[in-house]
C-alpha cells in the first residue's frame, strides 16, 4: 500500500439539471492506492451521483476530482471516456451483462475501449478463462449465453470484467444486494482474493453494514457527502 | 466483438427487428418489382416494331398515326390514296414497301389488310420475324392469317370459318363472304397477336356491295364475280417503309412529307415510339413513385421500433458507457444496427423479387405479353439496394442521436 492519493476529490460541487433541484457537496475524500474502502449509505445519499463524478460520466460543477493524478476537469468528453475505460473497473447492482452476448464477449467488452488494459493481457481469451475459474465459475462457462448464468455467476463475470487488464481502480456500486446471504460471503471473499492477486483499489458502495468486514476502511456517506434536496 | 454483441442485441429483439426485416424486405421487392416491370414494359414496347425505317400515313401527328398503324389504338382521319402509294413505291430510296389497310374487324379484334410481305418484313423484338405456329401464309382471296390471341380467345384452329363485320364493334357483318383461317401466328407480345390479317383486296371484296359505310339494300354480288373483279383498292390506311440505305431515311422522310399530291407524314417509328413512351412512361414513373413512398414507409416504421426500444435499451447502453463507451460510439452502435436491420432487408427483398420472378414470369409473358427476364442483379438493382441501405442509416440518426443524448445525460447509472 502506498501514500499516493489514487482517488481525491477536494470541494466538490455538483448540481443536476432539471427538476427537483438536487445537489450534492463533498469536501474532502481521499482513497490511497491499494486501500478497500466501503462506503456505506442508504439510497438517496448521494452514492450514484458519487460514483458518477469518479468514475468521469459527470462533470463537478466546482472543486476538483483527480483520479491517478489527473483532473478529470482537463479531460476532454472523449478523453474522460477513454479515461474511464484504462482506469477504471465497474461492478453494478445487478444486470451487469449484456444477456444476449457470451461470457467471453462480455468480459473482453471494456478491452475494446481500452488499449493500455488490452496490451495488459497478452492473450485475452486464455486471461478470461483464468479469471472464470479464479472466481469459481464452471469449466468452459466462456461459450455460455450470459442471460442463461444464475445471478450469483452474473456478479462473478461482472468482476472478472471488472479486473480483466488490471484497471488501477475498481468501482462496485452494491454488487451483492442481489445476492443471499451466503453468496454475499462467497462473492466478496473470491473479490477480495481477486483484488488482493490483482492489487487493484477497491470502493465499494452498499446499504449494508454487515458486509464491513475485510475492508480496510468504513466510509459513511452521511460524513462525507452533504445532499441538498428542494422539498416539492 | 462489437459486431458480435450488435448481432447478438439484434436476435435478443427477433420479433421486432424480423418484423421491420419482412416490412423492409416486401417494400424493396415491391420497389425492384415495379422497376423490373418498368423497364420490361419499356423494352417490350420499343420492341413492337423494328427493322422498319419509316412508317407512311396520312397527315397527323406522329403518336397518331404509330398508334393507329402499329398499335392498332384509335383510327386514321385520313387515308393514302393507291397512286400515292404507288409513286412511293417506285422511289429508288425505298427497299421495300407494305401497305396496311385497317377499319374493320372480327369480335373485339382488328382486321388489317396487308400483302405477304408484310410477314417478310414486319420485325419485331430486335429484328424478330413472325413465325407460324399452324398453317401458313394468305393464298387463296378469302384467307386470314390470326394472331396467337386471337386464335387463343376465340378457339380458332386453322380452316376455321370467322366473319369480319363492318367498322369496329359493329353489328352489320359481311355474311356474305367468310373467311377461312389459313395460319395462325406465335405469340409475339405486339399487337400482331390481337390481329386478323387479310389480304387488301379482301379488304376491297367484302365492302364490293357497300357504299359509304351501309349495305346497298338488295344488292348481293356473287363470290365468284367478286373473284373476277379488279379489286385493287383506292386507298391504304398506311405504309411500312424499308429504305435502300439507312443515310437516305431523312431525305426520304423530308420528301414524303413535301408530297406536293396529298398530305403525308413519314415518321421514324423509333423517335416516335421514345414520344408515346414519353406520354405512358409518366404512369410507370408515378408507380414508381408510390413504390419509393413505400420504402420511406419502411424505413419510418424502422425509426419508430428503434424509438420505441431505447427507453427499455437505457441499461444495455448504461453497460457500454461504463466500459468506456462515448456517447458517439453509442450513436454509432444504433447506426450500424439500423444498416444490418436494411441490408437485411434489403436482400430479403431481392430474394421475395426472385422467387416472385420464377412464380409469376411465364404468367405474365401469356397475359400480357411482358417478357421480364430473370437475371443476376445488376449494376441497377446493386445501386437501389445500397440506396435503401443508405437511406436507412440516414434515417437511424435521429433516434441514433436520441440515444446519445440519453446516454450522455444517463451515464452509466441508470435509475430504473
Amino acid at each position: 500500500m502506498s501514500d499516493a492519493s489514487i482517488i481525491k476529490l477536494n470541494d466538490v460541487r455538483f448540481r443536476w439539471p432539471g427538476w427537483p433541484p438536487f445537489s450534492i457537496s463533498v469536501d474532502k475524500l481521499s482513497v490511497r492506492e491499494g486501500e478497500k474502502i466501503l462506503l456505506l449509505g442508504e439510497s438517496g445519499s448521494g452514492k450514484s451521483t458519487l460514483l458518477s463524478l469518479i468514475c468521469a460520466t459527470l462533470l463537478a460543477d466546482s472543486g476538483t476530482v483527480v483520479i491517478g493524478g489527473t483532473e478529470i476537469k482537463t479531460l476532454s468528453g472523449w478523453a474522460r471516456d477513454r479515461f474511464r475505460a484504462e482506469q477504471i473497473g465497474v461492478i453494478f447492482q445487478q444486470f451487469n451483462l449484456l444477456p444476449f452476448g457470451s461470457v467471453l464477449d462480455n468480459i473482453l467488452l471494456p478491452l475494446r475501449f481500452a488499449p493500455i488494459r488490452r496490451r495488459n493481457c497478452n492473450d485475452a481469451p486464455r486471461k478470461v478463462v483464468e479469471l472464470c475459474k479464479d472466481l469459481g465459475l464452471p469449466d468452459n462457462v466462456e461459450t455460455t449465453k450470459a442471460a442463461n448464468l444464475s445471478v450469483g455467476q452474473q456478479q462473478r463475470v461482472a468482476v472478472a470484467r471488472a479486473l480483466i487488464g488490471q484497471p488501477p481502480i475498481l468501482i462496485a456500486d452494491e454488487p451483492t444486494s442481489s445476492l443471499d446471504e451466503a453468496n454475499q460471503d462467497n462473492f466478496l471473499d473470491v473479490l477480495f482474493e481477486q483484488v488482493r492477486v490483482y492489487n487493484s483499489t477497491l470502493l465499494m458502495v452498499s446499504h449494508n453494514p454487515r458486509l464491513s468486514e475485510g475492508f480496510d476502511r468504513v466510509l459513511h456517506m452521511s460524513e462525507i457527502v452533504n445532499v441538498e434536496r428542494a422539498v416539492v | 466483438m462489437i459486431f458480435r454483441l450488435v448481432v447478438g442485441s439484434l436476435m435478443a429483439r427477433g420479433v421486432t427487428v424480423g418484423m421491420t426485416v419482412l416490412s423492409i424486405g416486401l417494400s424493396v421487392a415491391l420497389f425492384l418489382g415495379v422497376d423490373k416491370v418498368k423497364t420490361g414494359a419499356k423494352a417490350s414496347f420499343s420492341d413492337t416494331i423494328s427493322g422498319t425505317d419509316l412508317i407512311v400515313g396520312a397527315r397527323s401527328g406522329s403518336v397518331q398515326l404509330l398508334l393507329y398503324s402499329v398499335f392498332r389504338i384509335g383510327n386514321a382521319t385520313n387515308n393514302v390514296t393507291w397512286e400515292s402509294y404507288l409513286d412511293l413505291r417506285a422511289r429508288p430510296e425505298v427497299e421495300w414497301i407494305v401497305p396496311i389497310s385497317l377499319g374493320d374487324s372480327h369480335r373485339q379484334f382488328r382486321v388489317m389488310g396487308t400483302n405477304v410481305a408484310f410477314f417478310e418484313h414486319y420485325k419485331y423484338r430486335q429484328g424478330r420475324a413472325l413465325t407460324f405456329q399452324d398453317g401458313m401464309v394468305m393464298e387463296d382471296l378469302f384467307d386470314a392469317v390470326i394472331g396467337h390471341d386471337v386464335a387463343k380467345v376465340l378457339g380458332y384452329a386453322v380452316d376455321d370459318p370467322i366473319v369480319v363485320a363492318h367498322g369496329l364493334a359493329s353489328f352489320t357483318e359481311h355474311k356474305d363472304q367468310p373467311f377461312r383461317v389459313s395460319g395462325i401466328l406465335e405469340k409475339t407480345g405486339t399487337p400482331v397477336d390481337r390481329t386478323v390479317i387479310v389480304a387488301m383486296e379482301a379488304i376491297e371484296a367484302i365492302h364490293v356491295d357497300w357504299k359509304g359505310g351501309a349495305k346497298i339494300p338488295g344488292q348481293t354480288t356473287p363470290v365468284e364475280v367478286i373473284r373476277q373483279m379488279d379489286l385493287t383498292p383506292g386507298a391504304i390506311t398506311a405504309a411500312l417503309v424499308g429504305v435502300e440505305s439507312r443515310l437516305q431515311t431523312f431525305s426520304l422522310q423530308r420528301a414524303i412529307n413535301q408530297y406536293p399530291e396529298e398530305p403525308l407524314l413519314a415518321i421514324l417509328p423509333g423517335v416516335a415510339l421514345q414520344e408515346l413512351w414519353g406520354i405512358v412512361g409518366i404512369a410507370e414513373s408515378a408507380l414508381l413513385a408510390v413504390s419509393v413512398m413505400v420504402v420511406i414507409t419502411a424505413l419510418i416504421g424502422m425509426m419508430a421500433t428503434v424509438f420505441s426500444s431505447l427507453n427499455t435499451r437505457r441499461r444495455e447502453m448504461a453497460i457500454f458507457r461504463a466500459m468506456g463507451a462515448s456517447p458517439v460510439a453509442i450513436f454509432g452502435l444504433l447506426v450500424l444496427e439500423a444498416i444490418l436491420t436494411t441490408a437485411a432487408g434489403s436482400l430479403l427483398g431481392l430474394g421475395f423479387l426472385y422467387v416472385g420472378l420464377f412464380i409469376a414470369q411465364p404468367m405474365i409473358d401469356s397475359a400480357f405479353g411482358l417478357f421480364l427476364p430473370i437475371q443476376a442483379p445488376a449494376g441497377r438493382e446493386m445501386l437501389v439496394l445500397f440506396a435503401v441501405i443508405v437511406a436507412g442509416a440516414a434515417v437511424s440518426l435521429i433516434p441514433a442521436l436520441r440515444a446519445y443524448r440519453l446516454s450522455l445525460a444517463d451515464g452509466m447509472m441508470v435509475r430504473t
